[in-house]
């Protein structure tokens, strides 16, 4: 049973008075996290909307020591901490519980730039929890393309929209063979949630991925964010899963979605209300540009769907 | 009360074992030639529990430091090791361990750079990394390698800025040489536990390496700039109190030989500076009142130091094993010129560039080619 908004503890990491958008999902979905992990926590981060809204030194927003590192190194960067305190503890120079490593770092982060370090990470089975917040784009540097844009988006690098279609990252994470990875998004706080508490309770390398609807990249109304997300679900452009030690199984509403007991809502309604898409769907081709779409979309729950059937 | 003990050992081994004596706790590490038996040698320390520390396998240099720099926000005492390219490749990170104040050991073993290949010694990797904020030693024998690396833990602690340890690869990390071993008890007493001022800690949330407006990044930069400076009296410090301790003396920012009486002055750095003090008694035998200011310490430049310790009307032949693309000559040959600019009018100075990706420098060769200066 998925734990509800309302059974949520009340404590607070991240402190009132930050520097992100209105609307902006990362310090959302962050909030839920904080209260799933509780104080005894260091967090990293690399360049990104985290960092550059997280408050100017010396104030910080988020109740945990925080360490700012090299774009590419989140990966290796949690693993010297994670080690680090293990360390000490085991010669006494750090006391009570250890605390849990994480890093909340964007797409660019995690997809691109930190994706060496990160699998290394993985393949040591280094005790962390990576966190990547995806907005599908360098929403930070003025919405550039990454390897999570979606195919058929317009970024300021992808003017024409996106040719590609975008990794599928969780994936990738569940193929180091790690022991935890989950999907999530803004508008399933409580799946969230769950997600983060179990995370915490598993040792080794645990990835999860949360969908973060960006307003300005995307280009919707900034109140709409959690519909947004909501969308993404529906449609199917977004599933909720996770993998305990490999085997997959999906969460509400995506299982339905998956196992066909539920048709998932046509792509149409979620790439209309985005700027990133509908600006490039006025043309004599929207038509095939949408099916493009919805093939990639279609593709991927088809693929997730048979993969989820391999339990070895 | 327990004897040094002398061994037969390589330039590499001798930093493993100094990283030893130096209860370590966390080292990362990625294999580079020459470097790799360093990491090879703590690898099998930590697996047969001589040494009470992580070893963290990573896939790459710019990660080995980030995890180095990391440990080292979170209390730990932190070494690795690198070399050419390796060195180069971190280059990022280095900033950002001098910028973050991280009180991170290093040791680059000296390789040419890449391109063409070379995997033989000269000093154009460490050199080129000279605005990243770094203390860097370099040293000529296997035994200043131990040393060096206990003196660095403790500057890089007491003024929280990492140290980089260079020297030759190959000539000093592959060759054997009598190594002594002083008592742990000694060890400790030089060097005592490390206790950071801050760390990430849970209890008192606060922000590394975080973003800052002009008026907090300009003061935190000028730290750093007179920090640097600052560690020259804690480097000669280091090194009178492991003398006291041990009976050992590589110099302190400098090392001299023959130089009070010296009309003609040879200046390097490396294990090629171990040789120039047989090329400097070929010269005396010549008649050549010769001597020899080896550099131990690259950053920050000793300039003081060197200023007073240059006999008058010297003439000061600078071994280059370095080229200061964009200008005739080598690296140390300019830094010189700066320091002794408006100080000593009385010094001439000529350069010489030598022994690129490990050309071979004999004593007699490096005698003759100060010979051949001195009527240039």
């Amino acid at each position: 049973m998925t734990t509800s908004i309302k059974q949520l503890p009340d404590n607070e990491q991240v402190l009132s008075g930050n520097g992100s958008c209105g609307g902006c999902p990362s310090p959302m979905a962050l909030r839920i996290v904080g209260k799933a992990l509780g104080p005894n926590a260091i967090m990293l981060l690399t360049p990104s909307c985290a960092v550059a809204s997280m408050g100017m030194t010396p104030r910080l927003a988020y109740n945990w020591p925080c360490i700012n590192v090299c774009f590419a190194t989140a990966g290796s960067s949690a693993s010297g901490i994670a080690q680090a305190v293990e360390i000490l503890k085991e010669k006494g120079r750090l006391q009570g519980e250890l605390p849990t490593v994480f890093n909340w770092v964007g797409d660019g982060g995690t997809y691109d730039i930190g994706f060496q370090a990160l699998s290394a990470a993985a393949e040591r089975n280094d005790n962390i929890i990576h966190f990547c917040y995806n907005n599908e784009a360098y929403s930070n540097t003025g919405v550039q393309r990454s390897g999570a844009t979606p195919r058929g988006s317009f970024t300021t690098t992808t003017p024409g929209g996106k040719r590609q279609p975008k990794k599928n990252m969780a994936l990738l994470m569940l193929e180091h063979d790690i022991p935890y990875v989950a999907t999530a998004t803004v508008a399933y706080p409580g799946d969230l949630y769950d997600k983060v508490v179990k995370a915490k309770s598993i040792p080794g390398m645990k990835y999860i991925e949360i969908l973060a609807p960006c307003y300005l990249g995307w280009q919707f109304d900034m109140p709409d964010t959690v519909q947004m997300s909501r969308m993404a679900v529906r449609s199917g452009a977004w599933l909720l899963w996770e993998a305990e030690n490999g085997k997959i199984s999906f969460n509400n509403p995506s299982s339905f979605i998956v196992s066909g007991i539920k048709d998932a809502d046509p792509v149409d309604e979620y790439v209309m209300k985005q700027g990133r898409f509908n600006r490039l769907l006025k043309g004599p081709d929207a038509a095939q540009r949408i099916a493009e779409i919805q093939g990639d979309i279609d593709r991927q729950i088809a693929f997730m769907r048979e993969r989820a059937k391999i339990t070895i | 009360m327990k004897e040094a003990r002398v061994i037969m050992d390589t330039g590499a081994h001798a930093a493993a074992l100094a990283v030893k004596s130096a209860r370590v706790d966390v080292v990362p590490g990625y294999p580079i030639t020459p470097q790799s038996s360093i990491m090879e040698a703590v690898a099998a320390m930590v697996e047969n529990g001589e040494l009470d520390a992580r070893f963290i396998p990573v896939e790459g240099e710019h990660s080995t430091l980030a995890a180095a720099v990391a440990a080292a926000a979170a209390g730990a005492r932190v070494f690795t090791a690198t070399s050419s390219n390796g060195l180069l490749y971190m280059h990022e990170v280095l900033h950002m361990a001098a910028g973050g104040r991280l009180p991170v050991v290093m040791c680059n073993v000296n390789r040419g750079i890449f391109a063409p290949w070379t995997l033989w010694a000269d000093q154009q990797d460490s050199f080129a990394q000279r605005d990243t904020g770094w203390i860097q030693y370099h040293c000529s024998s296997n035994q200043e390698v131990f040393n060096t690396i206990l003196q660095a833990f403790r500057v890089a602690e007491q003024i929280n800025i990492p140290v980089m340890v260079n020297f030759d690869g190959f000539t000093i990390s592959h060759c054997l040489m009598p190594l002594t071993l002083p008592p742990q008890e000694d060890i400790d007493r030089f060097l005592p536990p490390h206790k950071p001022e801050w760390r990430l800690d849970p209890a008192h949330p606060s922000s590394f390496s975080n973003v800052t407006n002009a008026a907090e990044y300009a003061p935190f930069r000028q730290m750093l700039s007179s920090d640097i400076m600052a560690s020259i009296p804690l480097v000669k410090q280091a090194a009178q109190e492991y003398k006291d301790i041990t009976g050992m003396w590589d110099g302190d920012t400098i090392d001299a030989y023959r130089l009070e009486d010296a009309e003609v002055v040879a200046f390097a750095v490396n294990s090629m500076a171990a040789e120039l003090r047989l090329s400097i008694d070929i010269l005396r035998e010549q008649g050549i009142k010769a001597g020899l200011l080896r550099l131990r310490l690259y950053l920050p430049f000793p300039a003081d130091d060197i200023v007073s310790a240059l006999p008058q009307n010297a003439q000061v032949m600078v071994l280059d094993r370095n080229y200061n693309f964009g200008h005739p000559g080598g690296i140390l040959a300019a830094e010189l010129k700066s320091v002794l600019f408006g100080r000593r009018s009385d010094i001439t100075v000529k350069n010489r560039v030598m022994g690129i990706g490990g050309v071979d420098l004999t004593r007699r060769y490096m005698a003759a080619e100060i010979r051949a200066m001195m009527d240039e």
